[in-house]
Order: C-alpha cells, then structure tokens, then sequence
C-alpha cells in the first residue's frame, strides 16, 4: 500500500505551518522527513495517519493494505506512550484487544514480535523496569503486533541516548531487511535520516513546503557508521539546511 | 588564588544531599499514641490535670469494656457502620461517575462544574431537616446525608484526575484504532486512579463526620447518637469512648485505602 499526499496545507488559526506538500510514501521504502524545527513535520505525521484534519488537500491510501492487517497506520511515539500499568505483554495484548484477538492467539502474535524485537525475557516487566531503549524497542513491538502497512515513526530515537540510538537504528535496519516495511520517519537528526532513510524529503522553515527530495541506493544493510558516501550525503543535507534552521531559530526567539 | 598565605588544611565537602524523601517508619505513629495516652494518664492520676478538663484514658478503657460486655457496642456500632456503608458507597460511586462524565463531556462539564461549585461550601449538616422532610426521619434521611456529603469532594477529586490523564496515551489508544469505550476504560479510568482514591481518603472521612450527625438526629442507636447521650449528661469517658470508636474507625478506612492503593497502583513506586 502506497500513501500519496495531494497538496496537503494546513494552519493552526493564522499560523500556516504546511505549505502545498505532495509527497509519495512508496510501498516497503522508508521515507525520512527531515527539516528545521518548528517546520510543521510532527504535524504533517498526524495529518498522514488522521490524529489531525489537514486544512486544504488530502491524504491518499493506494492499494490495499496487506492480508491480516489490523492497523493500516501505525504510529511510534517520541515519548513511547507505552501504559505505565500494563506490563510489556499487556502493553501489546491492549492493541490486539480491541481486534477481538485473545488468547492463544495473542499469546503467539505477542510472543513472535518480542522475538522480533529481543525482549522475550521482558513479557512482564512494568515500563518503570525498562530503560528508554527498551521502552521504544516494546513501542515498535507494539506497532509490528498490528501488521502495519504504513509505520509512522514521530522523532522514535530522539528521547534516547546517542549510543542506544545507534544500537536502535541497526535494530530497525535489521528489522527491516528482514521483512521490509513501510514509513513515513521524522525526525531532526541527519545522521538518522541517512541512515535509514531510502527517501529523504527536506522541509523548508515555517510554512514547511519540500525544499528538495533526495533518494539515496544503497542498500540499508550496507549502510554503516562513518560511510564516506553517506557523510557526504549527510553534509549536502546540512549545508541545505543550515540556513533554514538558523533563520527558524531566530524566529523562534522573536515570537 | 594568588594570596601567599600558609596552605590551609583540605575541608571535606558538607553533605548536603538527602531529605524530601518521607519513608515508612512503622512504630513511630503507634509511639506517638501510646505517648500521648501515657502523659494523660499519668497527669489525671496525679492530679495536675483535673478529671474534669479529661477523663482517665483507664476509665475510658473501662466504660469501653462494659459497653463490650453489655453488647451495647455491637447495637450502637452495627447500625453506624451500616449507614456509613451505604451513604458512601451511593455518595462515592455516583460521585465517581459524575466526575468522569464531567472530564469527558464539555456540556456535562460546562453544566455541572459551576453546580458542584455552588453545592460544595453548603454545610450539608444544615441541610438535616430539609433531609428528613424529604426522605422520612427514618435510616434514608441519614443515607442522603452522607451520600451528598461525599459526593461532592469525589466529583471535584475525580474530574481533576481525569484532567490529569496523560493526553499522549488517549491519543497513542486513538491512533492504534481502540473504541471511545476501551479508550475510557483501559486509559482513561486507570490513569485517573491514583487521584480518585487520594480523593477517597478526604470523601471517607468526611462521611465519618457526617454520620454523627445524621445520627444526632432521631437516632436511637449509633455511635452519633451514643456521643450525643454521654455529652448531654457531661459523660466524659462515654464521651470519650464514642469518640475513639470513630478514631479507630478512621484508621481503619485510611489503612483499607492505603491497601487498594497498594493493589490498584503497584505500577507506580
């Protein structure tokens, strides 16, 4: 399944945060959204999976989601949201509930996404337990539980320290050349976008409109700490963006 | 830095850490009891406080021994309880529900804050006779009472934390397609648990208060109407008796909440 957005606008009372975005968010390519902050790119997440009402334009679902789907669009949190009383099983079994999934069959769809994540010793601790990657690592496990078409992934390694990061971001790679998955990615760290993203769509400062698209080949799994290529990438990025970033920063201090 | 005077001798750091950490210190609360009762005591046997100003906390001990014996005990407390139970389990329960209506709905909200608000600071003792006129002098005049008088702590405690529910989470439940139902009873109403049961602590007690005046009023027996008797007649260890059963009785509630919370909330620590 595809996601389109149709010249998407949008403005909070006066303020216009979007600006005519259209974007594609191909089938089992993960799409990084990258731009200074303020941009309006969380906001253009929630308009994508209908937390929000976009002003002007609409999203687009193209084709059908996979077989077995629960939850088209699936969101990962910055702050986890994970609920504090349920343990990490619980955390899980609270999506599939509502699906009229109980059981056994929880039980299995359960057991293989904390597989899939490496927390299999961790079904019953509380979150309090956890440490901040391991809070993300049940949050993503939650989102697989739901055999997502699309994955919407709001800052998902910014609460986190830079070495869990790292260790996340090859999780996710891993995860995804495995059994590769859709996802629209925000977040403001380049080396993250560079890393996992096989589109990256830089926004312009407030109102955001795409500044420029950039489709980076290599293969996830070849992709690695320090590739030459990659930084290169990376500082065309930043050399994109350093402006912007720097004019939304003194407009921030304005207001 | 620069000064040339002698090397002075290396001062270790002050500690300045710690504290604003209350921890559980088991005997101290009973300490304090046995403390106080122990000076009392000791002051109306020797004299220096007068039988009249307080009774001989082991006359007290006595009258509550024979009103053990006589069976009396279990006449004026039974009833008591069975009020209390009732009054607040309708005045908490409905309390509960208006509260969480109030978090969830704007017009329930927008109409039943101001309401609340003008019923709260009403002094529901004042309104006793209004209650008998409209329930009969009989045992559901006193279950008005106190059920009134507790709901409206429960309501204002309840919808505030309801309020309090990390929007996150709703929005998290929202976006993983969960019904408005399941959104309110698997997020909305744990998350609210730990303020309607500190909310609880203050309703209980102020059902306690409410219940001895409810039974000041054309109650034969009860602990209200035990407390009025000894203090028409300036009985003071009656007096006295009655008023720790009602002591005791609010421990008891406390530590039973206390309980709860330690079920309901373990999650927390």
């Amino acid at each position: 399944m595809d996601i389109r957005l149709d010249a998407i606008s949008h403005s909070y009372g006066d303020t216009e945060v979007l600006r005519d975005i259209s974007l594609d968010i191909p089938n089992g390519k993960i799409v990084c959204l990258v731009g200074p902050s303020g941009c309006g790119k969380s906001t253009l997440l929630r308009l994508i999976g209908g937390l929000e009402r976009a002003s002007k334009g609409r999203v687009l679902q193209l084709g059908n989601p996979p077989e077995g789907c629960l939850n088209p669009l699936t969101y990962v949190f910055q702050d986890f949201a994970l609920l504090p009383w349920r343990s990490v099983q619980g955390n899980i079994s609270l999506v599939l509930e509502d699906h009229g999934i109980n059981g056994a069959q929880a039980d299995a769809i359960i057991a293989d996404v904390l597989a899939r994540t490496k927390l299999s010793d961790f079904s019953k601790a509380l979150p309090r337990q956890l440490s901040g990657g391991m809070k993300q690592r049940v949050a993503i496990a939650r989102a697989l539980a739901v055999k997502p078409a699309v994955m919407l992934m709001d800052e998902p390694l910014s609460a986190l320290d830079s070495q869990t990061r790292e260790l996340l971001m090859d999780d996710l790679v891993a995860l995804w050349t495995r059994q590769s998955f859709t996802a629209a990615y925000v977040t403001h760290n380049l080396a993250e976008a560079v890393r996992l993203g096989h589109r990256i769509v830089v926004l312009s400062r407030r109102p955001g409109e795409v500044h420029e698209i950039v489709e980076i080949d290599m293969p996830l799994a070849q992709r690695s700490h320090g590739n030459a290529k990659l930084e290169q990438t990376q500082k065309h990025l930043w050399d994109m963006m350093r402006d912007e970033a720097r004019a939304a920063d003194e407009e921030l201090l304005d207001v | 830095m620069s000064d040339a005077t002698a090397p002075t001798q290396p001062i270790e750091v002050r500690f300045r850490g710690g504290g604003f950490a209350p921890k559980a210190r088991r005997w101290v609360g009973l300490f304090v009891f046995v403390l106080l009762i122990g000076i009392t005591e000791i002051g109306t046997r020797q004299g220096w406080i007068s039988s009249l100003t307080l009774p001989k906390p082991s006359d007290v001990l006595a009258t509550f021994g024979e009103l053990w014996e006589s069976g009396l005990l279990f006449k004026h407390l039974l009833p008591s309880l069975s009020r209390l139970a009732v009054g607040a389990a309708i005045g908490a329960s409905i309390g509960i529900a208006v509260g969480i209506m109030i978090g969830l709905f704007s017009y329930v909200r927008a109409g039943m804050v101001p309401l609340v608000a003008a019923i709260f600071p009403i002094p529901k003792i004042a309104l006793l006779p209004l209650f008998v006129i409209w329930f009969g002098i009989d045992e559901a005049s006193k279950y008005a009472l106190i059920a009134f008088g507790t709901f409206t702590p429960t309501v204002v405690a309840t919808y505030g934390a309801v309020d309090n529910v990390d929007r996150s989470l709703i929005r998290m439940g929202q976006s993983f397609g969960l019904s408005w139902l399941s959104i309110v009873r698997k997020i909305v109403l744990p998350g609210a648990m730990p303020g309607i049961l500190s909310g609880l602590r203050i309703s209980l007690a102020i059902a306690i208060i409410l219940l001895v005046a409810a039974e000041m009023l054309g109650a034969e027996y009860g602990i209200g109407a035990y407390i009025l008797e000894a203090g028409s007649l300036y009985d003071l260890e009656r007096l006295f008796a009655g008023v720790v059963i009602l002591s005791l009785l609010g421990v008891i509630l406390s530590t039973v909440i206390g309980f709860i919370e330690r079920r309901l909330l373990g999650w927390r620590a």
